[in-house]
């Protein structure tokens, strides 16, 4: 027994130390977003904040371009989106979003370089989409983007497939059996979920299926006549909320005072950003990157065949606003125009 | 007020910490002492000045009263009296009431000369209150960290506070406070039940012994910690509650300001199974 001390001792050592270094280093910064004494306040890490500064700064510019001439379908075969360009905005987007895409791979990644027309490469088809999804982002969802607006390099910075695009979570393989086999997309530490025991199914629940987020009952007690809200719609939102949190960096009472989570009253106006964020991630969803799953070829698809989706964190990557809010429609203010 | 004629025997003299005889009497059943003195000071001056803050508030529903600390804007200095400097004088007169109230018991316990075990763990309430309105806003360098006076407000704040971590129930600290306040009350529960079973017997019996009740325990779960153990035991059990919680409330902001899930991450990326 006695020959165990060391033993035990060491662990315990080792225990006390890990725990310390796990904790962050004072001091921090701290932000009040409500009225005094409410507990509304974002506290953030000096040191964390560097790091994001570091990773979300804008694209280089190329500076501006000259419109006027010749329009870019009048020299060029085959330009459904971007024909009303002069000759000289349509090649500085083209090297833009090489740029912003596709640095590595180059023209070549969506272009048949003998036939820069040709509509061979998938990705050129996946580009033309994108293209209108980011003219119906900046001019239809002005709500969320304001004047800010997205271009290619908001999601994209300078990866083909975005990094923070998402697959359906499988969750780990199931090691256990009987009562337990089931864990109902649950109960196991996932970055989707933010490491809770909360759902990480709750992306394709509320930002794909037009899912119910209104979990909070309006009274102390249940409503005869009326089917409450069950359990698992409630976690999806929560997890969902985590989620946003995650994606801007900002804790609940960025948007909420906690004390009634839904009350629009007591809530930031910047809840109401949120509020938008969500339809246009189901719409971008929907509408624009679903459909192109039959085209990617199988390598940029998830482990379920699922093609990469988007989420706040898709664009927000751990900032409320997207490269600290850099506008984004300065050198191509034809992105921010409506999509014919 | 009615006085038991043994009472006054008691009733010792001396033990003062300042003052000297000057404040060593009673009033009816109470000691008085310096620092009764200086409690009723900063108790009377405190709830002066919430009701002050109350008349100025615009409600006297007793649920809504608030009393606000300062905007974060303030830092560490005065606030002016309507926006947060009517909190700051309140805290200090709360301070100054608890810490009186403390050094009163010392006294009591000078004089009987018993150990100082009530006022050391009353410090344990008073360290944790402390640590909410003094050390952590000194940590975070404004003292608007503070949290509210106000029955419904001061709940908000706990609230708010929590969700800045998202999840607070993940707060390794909140884990184990949570732990000792069930355990304290799983404690005290079973040793009232214990000694009100031993000294309830049937009609017609004799009222049983601390073997007696020894004997449940080891009968029951092979152990018995003992009649002046279990009250080392139950001090220990709510002391360390407290202190967890005010080491809870501590860490989180000054040594972490992400949501508190993600602090378990060290687990997760422990070599043997990562």
């Amino acid at each position: 027994m006695k020959a165990l001390v060391p033993i035990f001792l060491v662990v315990a050592i080792l225990f006390a130390v890990q725990i310390i270094v796990s904790f962050d280093r004072w001091p921090v910064d701290s932000v009040q977003q409500g009225f005094r004494g409410t507990g509304m306040v974002e506290i953030s890490n000096p040191r964390i904040e560097a790091d994001l500064v570091k990773a979300n700064q804008p694209p280089d510019s190329y500076g501006p371009t000259e419109p006027g001439g010749p329009k870019a379908s009048e020299i060029y075969q085959n330009v459904e989106v971007l024909g009303d360009l002069s000759e000289d905005e349509f090649t500085a987007l083209m090297i833009s979003i090489t740029a912003w895409v596709a640095p590595e791979q180059g023209c070549a990644y969506c272009h048949n370089v003998e036939n820069m027309a040709s509509e061979e490469v998938y990705a050129k088809k996946v580009a033309r989409r994108m293209l209108q999804m980011t003219k119906t982002i900046n001019s239809q969802w002005k709500d969320h983007v304001a004047d800010t607006g997205v271009n290619c390099y908001t999601c994209h910075r300078g990866n083909p497939v975005p990094q923070y695009a998402w697959f359906q979570e499988t969750g780990p393989a199931q090691s256990v059996g009987g009562f337990n086999a089931k864990r109902q997309g649950q109960n196991v530490a996932t970055e989707r979920a933010v490491y809770t025991s909360l759902p990480y199914t709750a992306l394709d629940e509320l930002l794909v299926a037009d899912g119910n987020i209104r979990v909070q009952s309006a009274g102390a007690l249940p409503i005869v006549g009326e089917t409450g809200v069950g359990l698992q719609a409630t976690e999806h939102t929560y997890s969902l909320m985590m989620h946003m949190s995650d994606s801007l960096g900002q804790n609940c009472t960025f948007c909420h005072n906690t004390r009634a989570l839904g009350s629009w009253e007591q809530s930031n106006p910047v809840r109401t950003k949120a509020w938008y964020g969500i339809r246009m991630a189901r719409d971008i969803n929907n509408t624009f990157v679903m459909p192109l799953q039959p085209l990617l070829p199988e390598a940029h698809l998830g482990a379920q065949g699922d093609i990469g989706k988007v989420s706040c964190m898709t664009c927000h990557q751990g900032v409320n606003k997207p490269l600290y809010g850099a506008p984004m429609l300065t050198d191509h203010p034809t992105l921010g125009v409506a999509s014919n | 007020m009615s006085m038991l004629n043994f009472e006054k025997k008691y009733r010792v003299r001396g033990g003062t910490l300042i003052g000297g005889d000057l404040f060593d009497f009673w009033v009816g059943p109470f000691y008085v002492g310096f620092f009764g003195v200086t409690t009723a000071f900063f108790a009377g001056l405190g709830t002066v000045l919430i009701l002050y803050g109350a008349s100025q508030g615009g409600t006297w529903n007793p649920w809504q009263i608030n009393i606000a600390p300062p905007d974060l804007s303030y830092g560490l200095g005065f606030a002016p009296l309507m926006e947060g400097g009517l909190w700051q004088i309140v805290t200090i007169c709360a301070i100054g009431s608890f810490v009186s109230w403390a050094l009163r018991e010392v006294e009591i316990c000078r004089k009987l000369g018993i150990g100082l075990h009530v006022p050391i763990a009353f410090a344990f309430a008073i360290g944790a209150y402390i640590t909410l309105v003094v050390v952590r806003p000194l940590l975070l360098g404004a003292w608007g960290h503070g949290f509210p006076y106000g029955i419904l407000s001061h709940l908000d704040w706990v609230s708010n506070v929590g969700y800045q971590y998202l999840h607070f129930h993940y707060n390794p600290a909140h884990m184990i406070a949570v732990s000792f306040f069930f355990t304290t009350a799983l404690a005290l529960a079973l040793h009232g039940a214990l000694i009100l079973s031993s000294v309830n017997p049937k009609e017609g019996e004799t009222v049983r012994t601390a073997e007696h009740e020894n004997s449940f325990f080891r009968d029951s779960i092979g152990y018995s910690i003992g009649t002046l153990g279990i009250h080392r035991l139950g001090l220990f059990l709510a002391l360390a509650a407290v202190f967890f919680s005010a080491v809870c409330i501590v860490i989180s902001g000054p040594l972490w300001t992400r949501g508190w899930p993600e602090w378990w991450n060290w687990w997760l990326s422990l070599p043997f199974w990562s």
